[in-house]
């Protein structure tokens, strides 16, 4: 037992959890912790805006593999952490966010800078909770991170009282943590991935789609043994992107609204499905109810919940996806030895398919004609990039450009905002994965409309010494919208056009930033080999054509066989 | 119409419904333990609405154990979605433990309050017949009105509802259904 404030409780608790960084912003309700922090042994990033801070605290969690932690104010403070939260929640990536609230005896009294936050907070946090004791405030951090990181990890949010920051009492703190109500399944049931195996073993056609989870469970491994040792060929969701090496063999890129033509297409034409930490959302499937259809279905998940969900299944492992994979694995190859057939899932009929559709679907999909556009830059991207660097994207037609046109070979280094889509994400996460990381080469594919929102992180990238690079694909334009305006509206724009404005050379420059203004391939490779080089944070402005679409693409509503392949 | 249970009781055989609904949807009693603090009723009635739950009724009362307390939970709809419904509430932390009570086994009883017309002596012993008749208590009598306490399962207490409509129903209040299984099992 040792007397403290709250407020040092609250910092020496993050640093028993191993927090050597905090991503935040002061205020009147904050105020206690941010002087405890003058003597704590802990790194604070001054952001310009809360939003960012719970971006760089989820982008600091996805590469580190373990939570960010994000501060705020009271009021303002907090509700501006809430897109980054809900960012979170919707990605399943725990971060833990704590704010200041106004003092115990003035909740309730629509005091100055009150907000309800844990009300707010409730729908898209794991838990929320608000510590009415300094005493409370160790267990209150400890269920916070054991909460955040275990399970199906997610976002927790613990809202302190201004006057519990201050309070001193006799702190202790708990080496271990019980939370009657929560139990996460670890270790699936034996039974069930014996019946996946089976299922596997007898299937003619068969497909992994690997999502989200093995990327959080980090099963590249397992995936990768699995795939090659029935040779399945594996799609992944844009979640699970990175999942597995996109330059292998058995690789078919992500499916989805715009996926890979070749990877939507085989989908259809598998006979069996094993999902590995992937919802089914609708951006991934298309129809829920044409989805699949015919197929036997085997679903790994460690989020009971997502069983029959979305899509109802023929086979569900409930548990890590890691440790079901293992044992799948396990199991696949002891009963191949035992009965010396590989099943039907080596063929060669359905391999010389992959290889097929691949090769249709290269000479059918034409580039847009210009000199500089989204695939030649990627492409030129990933050429010149080395293969472990860690590359993030904003939302829009960037990011969908992304998911087609840039490998992820190295698996884990690639995160987007997929499920919120929550634009102005890129950057700010991009400047916490070079935290949690900073040895890598960081990359934010960006686009100018996403940008714009949370540009301002330029001044943290900066001063704070987290150099990363902005792949900004400019087209002044909120293109996506654009695109959509064009082929659902009749050209009808309103509300896309940004009117070259602003100039982002000159707003790179202001912040002390690198900015480089790009025209040909030729500046490009020049301006991409320059950024990796210096140690300041690099704006690389590409001129793109506003009129260049995404393709291919599967309308909102439609399935996976509507896939329209260009204009 | 008979209640199937879930997934969570597959040995379990079906009874009469006692709601009186037609349709593919059927009636299902949900019982939970919950933490006893504050908050954790919002966090549940937020996950309903969040994710398009429409239920009938919900009690939330003290339990044996101070720090719990027991939620019990009625609603109209099918396999797919009592399921869905019940691992969305195992996710809440504040949720200890929540099941699908298999209802040939299950005791359940709801309360109402009735107040209604009765203007003359002859309707207060008309009223007071059939509260008889069902064992509901007469808890107020006014020169106007009478109060009338029911207990029982929801189809009893809409029965004793219809019996008494044409009096002139002025307020009815319902709690919502309570239950606990049968025998040791909880």
């Amino acid at each position: 037992m040792v007397e403290m404030t709250g407020a040092k409780a609250l910092l020496s608790a993050l640093e028993k959890e191993g927090v050597d960084i905090v991503f935040g912003l002061p205020g009147g309700a904050n105020l206690p912790i941010y002087d405890a922090l003058v003597d704590a042994n802990l790194r604070h990033i001054l952001v310009r805006h809360e939003q960012s801070a719970s971006h760089m605290a989820d982008g600091y969690a996805r590469i580190k593999r373990k939570s960010g932690v994000c501060f705020a104010t009271s009021g303002p403070g907090a509700t501006n952490l809430i897109t980054g939260i809900a960012t979170a929640y919707a990605d399943s990536s725990p971060v833990v966010a704590v704010t200041g609230q106004v003092p115990v005896a003035m909740i309730g009294k629509d005091a100055f800078q009150e907000t309800d936050i844990i009300g707010v907070a409730n729908p898209c946090t794991k838990y929320a909770f608000q510590p009415r004791k300094a005493t409370e405030i160790p267990e209150s951090v400890k269920k916070a991170f054991y909460i955040a990181e275990s399970g199906r990890p997610g976002p927790v949010l613990i809202d302190i009282p201004k006057d519990v920051q201050q309070a001193s009492a006799d702190m202790k703190f708990p080496e271990f943590i019980k939370v009657r109500g929560y139990s996460p399944i670890v270790d699936a049931d034996l039974s069930q991935i014996g019946k996946a195996a089976e299922i596997l073993l007898k299937a003619e056609r068969p497909i992994i789609m690997a999502g989200g989870g093995v990327i959080l469970s980090g099963a590249f491994s397992e995936l990768q043994t699995l795939a090659e040792l029935l040779l399945i060929p594996v799609v992944t969701t844009f979640k699970g992107k990175g999942a597995f090496p996109e330059n292998h063999p058995l690789a078919m890129g992500p499916i989805g609204m715009h996926g890979h033509a070749e990877a939507n297409k085989i989908i259809l034409e598998a006979d069996c499905i094993l999902a590995v930490g992937a919802r089914f959302s609708d951006r991934s499937v298309g129809r829920f109810d044409e989805f699949g259809k015919g197929m036997s279905i085997v679903h790994m998940d460690v989020d009971p919940a997502e069983i029959g969900k979305n899509k109802s299944v023929d086979l569900a492992v409930i548990g890590d996806v890691k440790s079901s994979l293992k044992t799948l694995v396990k199991m696949v190859t002891k009963r191949i030895s035992n009965t010396n057939n590989r099943g039907n899932a080596n063929n060669n009929e359905w391999l010389k398919r992959r290889q097929e559709l691949i090769e249709y679907y290269t000479d059918t999909i034409k580039d847009f004609p210009r000199d500089l556009t989204a695939k030649k830059t990627l492409k030129k991207l990933r050429e010149i990039l080395p293969v472990d660097a860690i590359v993030t994207t904003e939302v829009g037609q960037c990011q969908m450009w992304a998911s087609l046109h840039f490998d992820v070979i190295c698996p884990g280094t690639f995160f987007s905002s997929t499920g919120l889509g929550t634009m102005g994400f890129g950057f700010p996460a991009s400047i916490g994965a070079k935290a949690a990381k900073p040895e890598a080469v960081v990359v934010d594919i960006a686009g100018d409309g996403s940008f714009n929102m949370t540009e301002n992180s330029l001044a943290v990238s900066v001063l704070d010494d987290l150099p990363v690079i902005v792949f900004l694909m400019n087209n002044y334009m909120l293109g996506m919208v654009a695109q959509w305006q064009r082929t659902f509206y009749n050209r009808r724009y309103m509300g896309v056009h940004q009117h070259n404005c602003p100039d982002y050379v000159k707003i790179a420059d202001a912040y002390g930033a690198q900015g480089i203004k790009v025209q040909s391939m030729q500046e490009l490779d020049k301006a991409l080999r320059a950024a990796i080089k210096t140690d300041v944070a690099t704006v690389i402005d590409i001129t793109i054509d506003p009129e260049e679409d995404v393709y291919p693409f599967v309308a909102p509503g439609t399935g996976l066989k509507d896939m329209i392949t260009g204009s | 119409m008979t209640i199937t249970t879930s997934a969570d009781n597959p040995n379990s055989s079906t009874i009469t419904d006692p709601y009186s609904s037609g349709g593919a949807y059927q009636w299902y009693i949900l019982s939970g333990l919950v933490e006893n603090k504050p908050g954790v009723l919002f966090r549940i009635t937020n996950l309903f609405r969040a994710r398009n739950f429409n239920i009938e009724s919900i009690t939330v009362g003290s339990t044996e154990m101070p720090d719990l307390s027991r939620m019990t939970i009625t609603l109209k709809g099918d396999e797919r979605i009592v399921d869905q419904l019940v691992k969305q509430l195992r996710k809440l932390i504040d949720v200890v433990e929540v099941k699908v009570l298999a209802t040939d086994k299950t005791v359940y009883r709801e309360l109402a309050l009735i107040k209604m017309k009765s203007e003359d002596p002859t309707t207060r012993m008309e009223i007071a017949n059939f509260a008889s008749i069902f064992r509901a208590n007469i808890l107020d009598v006014g020169k106007q009105s009478v109060v009338v306490e029911i207990t029982g399962t929801p189809d009893k207490i809409d029965a004793f509802k219809n019996l008494v409509n044409h009096f002139g129903i002025i307020q009815l209040a319902r709690t919502g259904v309570s239950a606990l299984s049968r025998g040791v099992d909880i």
